[in-house]
């Protein structure tokens, strides 16, 4: 055994994190969301025990819901990352290809990989919890469709970060989601959040999302004016996804980051 | 008639550095220029801003008379690049690569292009191998295939032979040597191997810490600075 080496191979991992302010949060962010998370969601069933009467039917769609959301964020960007880590970024930079024709390739793409991931999970729900997302009837067509809008939002963002800092932005991609999960008011209503958190979650389309299924699901009740605040909100969010998507194109051409993306 | 390359008073500056500084060159239709220099010195940074994909702190790019920060798009249809530090993805086959980058680049009829290239660059056995499993000297030949994908007016090499057999190495700049002669291409090459620029290259420009230090023929750069090979003018020019 040689401490040199063991130490050699320490350093190895440690100069990179010392010099990545992104990975030191990641390594911060995880813990701390998740106690977040689980808290709240420990508070509201503690709290409100007999809010769900149909509880395993709720929180599975709710589940679905969010997982749709996750996988079309992430789908959009894996498919920026997948070309980081063949080195084919450049590649794909001289090609002649304007921003526009990149990002509706990418947001068709990513619907196609979160179909194929999320059709299955839907369709064993049914035969082992008994319970179909489908359910929600034609209003679950505007949540799929205002999920995937925001999904792909959170995905402009994630790869405006990569385009202008590289893979260091990486670990974001991954974790954007779950800084969301808390705030979104995925598994319980907005009430059981703190007075200054609800003011924050209200500007996020998801609140009215899942909302607006919750409605459905526990009251039978179709409140259109939630759809309507989620789609008005993610247009908002859409629109500067495309800037900073553009802005970011624009500060990596100037810094130099399109032609040496690394580590 | 427009010249196909002119490059005026180029200039790149980083926050802490001067990467190109001030440089000026032209290229000729059918003609390959070197770019020579230590690693460092700024020939990437200079093809990058070439390509668009870096903006310029100062001074322009033209291709065929069209400034490239105008033109970007319209302009990157008439060139392509070449690199050992870029890839192509992995887990596509030779032929789905060239497929991608042949819708990528609007090319009509792909797939009478991507036999054409096979046969010129030895492919037919591998185009349905997946491109993570080459050896080196196929993944250097699948890249150029990649490269002149778009029947390009004008090519960028980024050290086209580097880490290749000899053999290999020499079938590469035959193969450069003659498309350029036959498509009557303009090629900027960047490369450490000094045989292989005198081969290849009429011109010859040479950079060191950003600046065009000196430019010519091989020939006259050899019998300007007193030397022997282009080797020589390169170690005399670089430790002066």
């Amino acid at each position: 055994m040689s401490f040199n080496r063991i130490y050699g191979l320490f350093l190895r991992h440690f100069f990179l994190i010392k010099s990545s302010l992104p990975r030191i949060l990641d390594l911060i962010y995880w813990p701390t969301i998740q106690i977040i998370l689980w808290g709240f969601i420990s508070l509201f069933f503690s709290t409100y025990s007999d809010y769900y009467n149909n509880t395993l039917g709720v929180i599975l769609t709710c589940a679905i819901l969010y997982d749709f959301l996750f996988r079309s964020s992430i789908s959009f960007n894996m498919l920026f990352l997948e070309e980081i880590w063949s080195r084919n970024f450049t590649n794909l930079f001289i090609a002649p290809m304007k921003i526009s024709e990149i990002i509706i390739s990418l947001v068709l793409t990513a619907l196609i990989r979160t179909l194929i991931g999320l059709i299955p999970a839907i369709l064993i729900t049914s035969p082992l919890f008994g319970i179909s997302i489908l359910n929600l009837g034609f209003p679950l067509f505007f949540l799929f469709l205002s999920l995937y809008i925001f999904g792909i939002t959170l995905g402009l963002f994630v790869s405006s970060g990569l385009l202008r800092y590289g893979p260091a932005f990486e670990n974001i991609a991954w974790s954007s989601l779950f800084l969301l999960a808390p705030l979104g008011c995925i598994y319980y209503p907005i009430e059981i959040l703190p007075g200054f958190l609800q003011e924050l979650a209200r500007v996020l389309p998801l609140v009215y999302i899942f909302e607006e299924a919750r409605s459905i699901l526990v009251n039978q009740i179709v409140d259109y004016s939630n759809i309507k605040n989620a789609f008005m909100l993610n247009l908002i969010y859409l629109f500067i996804g495309v800037i900073l998507f553009y802005y970011s194109f624009s500060q990596a051409r100037k810094k130099g980051s399109l032609i040496n993306i690394g580590e | 008639m427009q010249l196909p390359i002119v490059v005026q008073n180029l200039s790149k500056f980083y926050s802490k550095k001067e990467a190109v500084k001030n440089i000026s060159f032209k290229i000729n239709k059918n003609e390959i220029v070197g770019l020579l220099g230590p690693n460092g010195c700024g020939k990437t940074t200079t093809i990058a801003m070439m390509l668009g994909l870096l903006k310029p702190s100062n001074g322009k790019v033209f291709i065929d008379g069209e400034d490239i920060e105008k033109k970007r798009i319209s302009l990157l249809h008439k060139m392509n690049f070449i690199s050992p530090y870029i890839e192509l993805p992995k887990k596509l086959t030779v032929r789905e690569n060239l497929i991608v980058y042949g819708k990528l680049y609007g090319v009509k009829e792909i797939y009478k292009r991507i036999n054409y290239l096979s046969d010129k660059l030895r492919l037919r056995e591998i185009l349905n191998n997946k491109t993570g499993e080459l050896s080196s000297g196929q993944k250097n030949r699948v890249s150029l295939a990649k490269a002149l994908i778009n029947d390009p007016k004008i090519l960028f090499l980024d050290e086209p032979t580097a880490s290749l057999d000899p053999e290999t190495g020499d079938f590469v700049r035959s193969f450069i040597e003659k498309i350029s002669k036959e498509k009557n291409m303009s090629i900027l090459l960047a490369s450490h191997n000094m045989d292989e620029v005198k081969r290849l290259c009429k011109q010859v420009l040479m950079m060191k810490d950003g600046s065009l230090i000196d430019q010519g023929t091989p020939e006259d750069l050899i019998i300007r600075h007193g030397k022997e090979n282009l080797e020589e003018v390169f170690l005399k020019l670089n430790r002066s």
